[in-house]
């Protein structure tokens, strides 16, 4: 199919009915569910995938069976599998958490040139596994003056909200999770919950570190959730949907190349909502030590850890899933199991991008910071909003290839003209704070310094 | 009607804090619990801490946050744009182009007023 179709598509996706919705079945609720929603009931063989290509897909058919031989009510069958499905998704994704901080050590000490966990199994795989145990036997201190039950909730919704997340973040062709036609709120609505756990740490501390920490990430996050929500409807545009899967299926050509400015903004926005340096201002170490968790010890502590890290997985994830084609790839439609293998190598691929930066940059000032969002970030947005919806309208009715190449070069075209208005506003900012300061120059140097180099050079060779 | 989906994500928002509270109750039965006036002081560099926490804070903290939500809420209203944006006629699309020209109006207003202003 030319990838013309992505409205289409989505037309297909929000009628929902009986047929096509068969490719996009719930994580582990298949037939059940079907008949207790009075839809068409599929027989072996009809269900796309229920083969060895779509083992999960397989394997429910398999458990459902078991189920229905015991003879359970549909109503409880539906909700045994519908827990087993969560189960295995947040399993999954917390154990990925453990690997991750693993890898976030190692990539750490790759690019400051040093080894990195090596010791503890082979190359330190088991390493994190030792943290765990360490952090789990630790003592668990509640300060004085704090307020406890506050306290002891905070880092349970850190972890959990970003946790909720995955729950609407499509794997695979047919292993959807939750295919919910709000999708998008969705995501933004538990990054706010994210934020509110750091709020409740740093407030319920009684710390002045722990406080300004929270203060800095009212000011950082709730800022950059703006352009981030603005970034988020251009998808939505091309997609016609806020489901996520439904805008998924519209990328028959991936959303980068029709939309970089927004990709780079979402980016850039989603990196200062997990609060990773360059904008790690709500955990500055050098300033406030910890920020909001410098009282949190042992597996409370641990909990942001792992709530931190697992933002950055999500935000990776999301980004593909929103902008690389998610679990788009080759071969995917005949094999919907390699899905999962291209969502996670992309969503690794941005983590990866997101480490990158966040150990080559340093940390910015918290009035730079909330110029850069406000003064910058939220004006190109909103243009690059306006740009697209008028462009995507004007260009219906031409052919896709063209569509594309405007849509690219006219996103070109404001990347440099952004550029330029920088250029102009920096050289004007350099003229305010002062001189040029000079910069060494040969013949500067030269024309100074000349006779006296060049008088010493003859002086000392006429001693020898 | 029950709807699947949201029985998926209702089960995800029960076990989901579940999942994030088991490894905060294990600590309860194996870790050591010896505390002591010293260790349950607030570490701010050991100095002594003086006075109390909750600070006044500075005023654009407040006006940051005011000036969130304004844009917050406004933003919202233009999901559903986005969502009918192909059913849309060309003059709908550019009474969302409006829409958005006003919330940039305000946003350079706000700029000129120097609520945008850190000092």
């Amino acid at each position: 199919m030319p990838w013309n179709g992505h409205r289409e598509i989505t037309l297909q996706v929000n009628k929902a009915d009986g047929n096509f919705s068969s490719a996009f079945c719930v994580l582990f609720r298949l037939n059940a569910l079907r008949k207790f929603t009075g839809k068409k009931e599929y027989r072996t063989g009809e269900v796309p995938g229920e083969n060895m290509t779509d083992p999960i897909t397989w394997i429910a058919n398999w458990l459902e069976t078991i189920l229905e031989g015991i003879g359970l009510p549909v109503g409880i069958m539906v909700l045994i599998l519908t827990v087993l499905g969560v189960l295995i998704v947040v399993i999954f994704v917390l154990a990925i958490d453990i690997f991750l901080v693993w890898m976030e050590r190692k990539v750490v000490a790759r690019f400051q040139d040093r080894l990195g966990p090596n010791r503890v199994g082979p190359y330190g795989l088991i390493q994190p596994i030792a943290d765990v145990i360490k952090l789990i036997i630790k003592e668990d201190t509640t300060p004085k003056g704090a307020d406890v039950l506050i306290y002891n909730i905070a880092p349970v919704i850190a972890l959990a909200s970003v946790l909720i997340i995955w729950a609407v973040i499509p794997f695979t062709p047919t292993l959807v999770g939750a295919e919910v036609n709000i999708g998008v709120l969705f995501i933004v609505a538990f990054g706010g919950i994210g934020t509110l756990a750091i709020i409740m740490a740093g407030w319920s501390s009684n710390n002045k570190y722990a406080l300004l920490g929270a203060f800095r990430t009212v000011a950082q996050v709730i800022s950059y959730e703006i352009p981030m929500v603005i970034a988020l409807l251009i998808p939505v545009i091309f997609a016609g949907t806020m489901s996520i899967q439904g805008i998924v299926n519209s990328q028959e050509l991936w959303n980068i190349v029709i939309a970089p400015v927004a990709a780079a903004i979402l980016l850039v926005s989603s990196i200062a909502e997990i609060g990773r340096t360059p904008f790690d201002l709500l955990e500055a170490e050098s300033e406030i030590v910890a920020g909001f968790h410098i009282e949190y010890s042992g597996m409370k502590f641990g909990l942001f850890y792992a709530g931190e890290l697992l933002h950055a997985l999500t935000i990776g994830a999301l980004f593909s899933t929103l902008f690389l084609g998610g679990w788009r790839g080759p071969f995917v439609e005949q094999i919907p199991v390699l899905g999962i293998f291209y969502l996670f190598g992309k969503a690794f691929l941005v983590y990866f991008l997101i480490m990158w930066i966040r150990y080559s940059l340093p940390r910015i000032r918290i009035d730079h910071m909330l110029n850069f969002n406000w003064k910058f970030l939220t004006p190109l947005a909103l243009i690059a909003l306006m740009v697209t919806a008028i462009l995507d309208k004007l260009l219906t009715d031409f052919s896709n290839i063209t569509y594309a190449v405007i849509m690219l070069v006219v996103n070109l075209v404001l990347i440099w003209a952004v550029i330029m208005v920088l250029r102009i506003y920096a050289s004007g900012e350099r003229k305010k704070v002062g001189e040029l300061k000079p910069t060494a120059n040969a013949d500067a140097v030269l024309s100074t310094f000349g006779k006296d180099v060049s008088s010493a050079q003859e002086t000392s060779g006429a001693s020898t | 009607m029950l709807d699947e989906h949201w029985l998926y994500i209702g089960v995800f928002l029960v076990l989901a804090p579940i999942f994030a509270t088991v490894p905060i109750i294990i600590p309860r039965f194996i870790a050591p619990k010896k505390p002591n006036p010293i260790k349950l002081e607030a570490y701010e560099c050991g100095i002594e801490t003086v006075g109390d926490t909750w600070v006044q804070f500075r005023v654009q903290y407040y006006i940051f946050a005011l000036v969130f939500l304004i844009f917050d809420v406004e933003i919202v209203f233009l999901y559903p744009w986005a969502v009918a944006f192909d059913l849309l006629p060309l003059f709908a699309i550019f009474e969302g182009i409006l829409f958005i020209l006003i919330l940039l109006a305000g946003l350079i207003y706000l700029w000129k007023r120097g609520a945008l202003e850190w000092t």
